[in-house]
């Protein structure tokens, strides 16, 4: 028994590396190819190995509530708050117990209780074409409901979680008749069924069938300092304008990380928060994937700079995680696709 | 019937693997025990109703397509002699390999409004948005032009089997009484063929209830895009599983339908000496033409999406070639392989118990383990995850007891939760091909083999496995692509530091970075091909001692 037991123990670290030296396990839904170089940096500079499982974060969350007290994981990295918000809603997180680094953080961006925190941020303005929409034509969400833009405007599936958000943070803020009465007029006024994701949006702007998208900005981003020269003459000709600058401000959504429950790496799980606040990893952050840094102090990219600076709303994010099942009712009561 | 022992070990055997294999779908169907009236109310009164539509309009779609391109296709080659047959027989093997979803990518890309295509037409005559009809690639008929031209061989290679193992003196006989070339392949050919074809398009529209990608992509709402709504979207896992439940229950009529079907027809073939049947050799442009007919649905299913690939592929070649590359296609390639073979025991296993104990219970459970093919990876391996989980949780408070430590998540956190996931997903594939292939051994075979007194197992490896290579070949290979291509379940359960080509694609795709993803979406491809490769050169081996041995008998009743 004792040999079979050896046979097994040997198989289990060597899958799943649980003995070895200083290390932190990372079940993330943001990209490889995004987060990757960054924590090998931190690997790099601390000697910490980093183990990462990528995936969906609703599938990683539920994998983490499975493993229960066994669960190898330490942080989990998402790139939205409402996933964050429903990680610490099912029991599944602790508080990260911060460090100076991350009291700099705005309050709004972390949990109150510090279960998790943001990283970067996502702002969703509304993009238009230069050509054929005029300065000051929209100001506001609330613009395009009006009959002036029915069939122009394209937006992706209220599958996504970015609609979700979206609809959930006028919620909080409009109530739920209102922002109804939104979405309702909103989607009478599509140029097309919503699909693909939002760089097609973008595209469809640029080749004319639509003539304003609602889209995040890393997307306009990454098109413009994309190899494709096609892809670029196509961002080229769409512009950020922010909506309602005047009163509530453009909505944001935040990537950010959450200490597992059972985190067996607490101390170097931290350590690794610490890191990705870190001016030099925010301004990475910046200029790779084009986000804009959670932290208020650190210097944007010239891209991002280009965009303009932007209000932002001030809608604690948490209660876009708990109005995320009304937004998807009310997008479905719409005959939002 | 005989009388029926319930101690007969085979029968315990086949218990104990189907009870493993059917907890995640036991799973999913006991949610229909916790009624959840307020979502099913919103779901009802808003998109239960799309859900419905497209899901049925997709499959069935996708069904009549696949038999209009992979039925005569199969009798083409089967029953002519045309211009480079030969390479054209597995050319048309080679859609297979392509994930749908990585076709409608490559499609989107051509011939959305802002691609190439429309972009070229525009400035060509000077058109604007709203001035010229062009079809809508994201759309439901898109997604069944998709899924169609990457399922065909499914009909394709059944139907072939079928139409090649017709004997010759068959024609003959027909036209001594009368039949006309035309009743020929309506009365006689097509009835006996039937059972194969439609078991290949019940095979296709499995697969397409359970698409994900590409319908996702395209903006289609159907079950699978629902159920994913409704858990992650409304919050609400029992409900979603509820939905999966209800999509599973049109995979069994889908099912009944097809053995229904089946019933009318039984037919063997017997190993008896017979004359090979001559293929009609095609002259002049008529071979021609033919050809070019044969290699249609390569070019489209094929051709045209690899070269767009490949052209977003180069660009990036150098910068993602590397060491880690390499190791890529080495785990996607290692997993495939396992659980191919995993499968293919199973499906031998259950086919050859089913034909043991010829009991409906064992019938009825192994159809319930195919199950899995219709449901979408994700709900497959959440229901995997929560019971190997839960196996794990056990297993450690053992330990800790008896020993004082801890082992870890040794199922649920390695490569086993994957092969079983893989293993009840694709599990159907290799089933209705082995099943195929026994059903055509005759039963008197086996009868005669056991007076002389062979035990079950010498019966198995030395009449059943020589007679079954084929199919157990075909089977291997459809699993191998399959798993290839998986995605979902992969992206779940895979463990730390571990990434596959289809992961890897995926990644990138769904970062809206196409040209990336087009290297690793190009290896799937090419690593697919590799066994298509190796089954065309088996069969082509085999296939002249096959006609020349084996006569088939045909009986219907």
């Amino acid at each position: 028994m004792k040999n079979i037991l050896s046979i097994v123990a040997l198989v289990g670290t060597f899958v799943s590396p649980l003995v070895m030296a200083e290390q932190v396990n990372l079940y993330s839904a943001r990209k490889e190819a995004l987060i990757k170089p960054l924590l090998d940096q931190f690997t790099q500079q601390t000697g910490i190995s980093v183990n990462l499982v990528t995936g969906k974060a609703d599938n990683l969350i539920t994998r983490l509530k499975s493993e229960g007290k066994y669960s190898p994981a330490d942080l989990l990295l998402t790139t939205d708050v409402g996933r964050l918000y429903r990680a610490k809603q099912q029991g599944l997180t602790q508080a990260i117990s911060t460090s100076s680094v991350s009291q700099t953080v705005p309050a709004n961006f972390q949990d109150e209780e510090s279960h998790w925190i943001g990283l970067s941020l996502r702002a969703r303005p509304i993009m238009v074409s230069k050509d054929r929409v005029a300065a000051n034509a929209v100001t506001s969400l609330e613009d395009l409901t009006d009959p002036s833009w029915k069939g122009r405007i394209c937006i992706r599936s209220s599958s996504n979680i970015y609609n979700q958000s979206m609809v959930a943070s006028l919620i909080a803020q409009l109530g739920e008749e209102q922002a109804q009465a939104w979405v309702d007029g909103f989607v009478k006024n599509f140029a097309r069924p919503p699909q693909g994701g939002d760089r097609d949006q973008i595209k469809a702007v640029a080749a004319g069938q639509c003539d304003l998208a609602i889209a995040n900005t890393y997307y306009l981003a990454g098109m413009l300092s994309s190899d494709d020269k096609t892809q670029q003459a196509q961002a080229k000709q769409v512009k950020v304008v922010w909506p309602n600058q005047q009163d509530r401000g453009a909505h944001v959504n935040i990537s950010g990380v959450a200490m597992a429950k059972n985190a067996p790496n607490k101390d170097a799980a931290r350590k690794l928060v610490d890191f990705l606040l870190s001016s030099e990893s925010q301004v990475w952050y910046a200029n790779t994937n084009h986000e804009y840094p959670v932290l208020p102090n650190v210097k944007w990219s010239d891209l991002l700079t280009s965009f303009g600076q932007y209000k932002a709303e001030q809608v604690p994010l948490s209660q876009l995680g708990e109005l995320n099942a009304s937004a998807v009712r009310i997008m479905d009561r719409a005959g939002w696709k | 019937m005989r009388h029926y022992n319930w101690l007969n070990p085979w029968f315990i055997c086949v218990v104990i693997c189907c009870v493993i294999l059917a907890s995640p779908i036991v799973l999913v169907f006991s949610s229909l025990a916790f009624p959840q009236l307020d979502v099913w109310q919103h779901l009802y009164q808003t998109v239960l109703s799309d859900y419905v539509t497209n899901s049925l309009l997709l499959a069935f779609g996708v069904g009549a397509l696949v038999i209009l391109i992979g039925a005569p296709l199969a009798w083409f080659i089967a029953r002519y002699d045309f211009y480079a047959r030969r390479q054209i027989k597995w050319l048309v093997l080679l859609p297979m390999a392509m994930p749908a979803y990585i076709l409608a990518y490559s499609y989107t890309g051509l011939l959305d409004f802002a691609g190439p295509v429309q972009g070229a037409l525009r400035t060509t005559f000077d058109w604007q948005y709203g001035d010229y009809y062009f079809p809508e690639i994201r759309s439901l008929s898109g997604a069944i032009l998709m899924l169609s031209l990457v399922l065909y061989p499914y009909v394709y290679m059944l139907a072939k089997t079928a139409f090649s193992d017709l004997p010759a003196n068959l024609e003959e006989v027909s036209k001594s009484l009368g039949v006309t070339a035309n009743q020929f392949i309506t009365k006689v050919v097509f009835p006996l063929a039937r059972p194969a074809i439609l078991m290949g398009a019940a095979l296709a529209m499995m697969e397409a209830f359970a698409d994900y990608g590409t319908v996702q992509y395209f903006g289609i709402s159907t079950f699978t895009t629902g159920i994913f709504r409704t858990w992650f979207g409304l919050g609400n896992g029992i409900a979603a599983a509820q939905l999966a439940a209800m999509l599973t229950s049109f995979v069994v009529l889908l099912l009944v339908l097809e053995y229904f079907s089946r019933r009318k027809v039984k037919y063997y073939l017997q190993g008896q000496k017979s004359k090979a049947f001559n293929r009609q050799v095609l002259h002049g442009y008529k071979s021609v033409v033919m050809a070019i007919l044969c290699v249609l649905p390569v070019i489209f299913g094929f051709l045209i999406p690899v070269l767009q690939l490949v052209g977003w592929a180069i660009d990036s070649f150098t910068k993602q070639f590397d060491q880690a590359f390499i190791q890529l296609i080495w785990n996607s390639f290692y997993l495939a392989a396992i659980t191919a073979i995993c499968a293919v025991i199973l499906a031998l296993f259950f086919a050859y118990a089913k034909r043991l104990n010829r009991s409906k219970v064992i019938h009825l459970i192994v159809s319930f383990v195919g199950l899995g093919y219709a449901l979408p990876g994700t709900v497959i391996a959440i229901g995997a995850l929560v019971i190997l989980s839960w196996l794990d949780i056990q297993i450690n408070g053992i330990t800790e007891a008896w020993f004082e430590q801890s082992v870890g998540l040794i199922l649920s956190g390695t490569l086993f939760a994957l092969v079983l996931v893989y293993c009840i997903r694709f599990l159907a594939v290799a089933m209705h091909n082995v099943d195929s292939g026994i059903a055509r051994i005759k039963p008197s075979l086996d009868d005669a083999a056991k007076s002389l007194g062979h035990s079950s197992f010498s019966i198995l490896k030395n009449i059943h496995v020589p007679l079954l290579t084929s199919s157990v070949c075909s089977s291997l290979l459809l699993v191998f692509v399959d798993v290839m291509k998986e995605l979902p379940a992969t992206l779940i359960l895979r463990p730390f530091n571990f990434n596959t080509l289809a992961v890897k694609t995926f990644e990138l795709a769904s970062d809206e970075r196409l040209m990336e993803a087009a290297l690793p979406a190009l290896a799937i491809v090419i690593v697919g091909i590799i066994p298509v490769i190796f089954l065309t050169r088996m069969t082509e081996q085999r296939s002249p001692q096959r006609t020349s041995k084996n006569k088939g008998k045909y009986v219907t009743s």
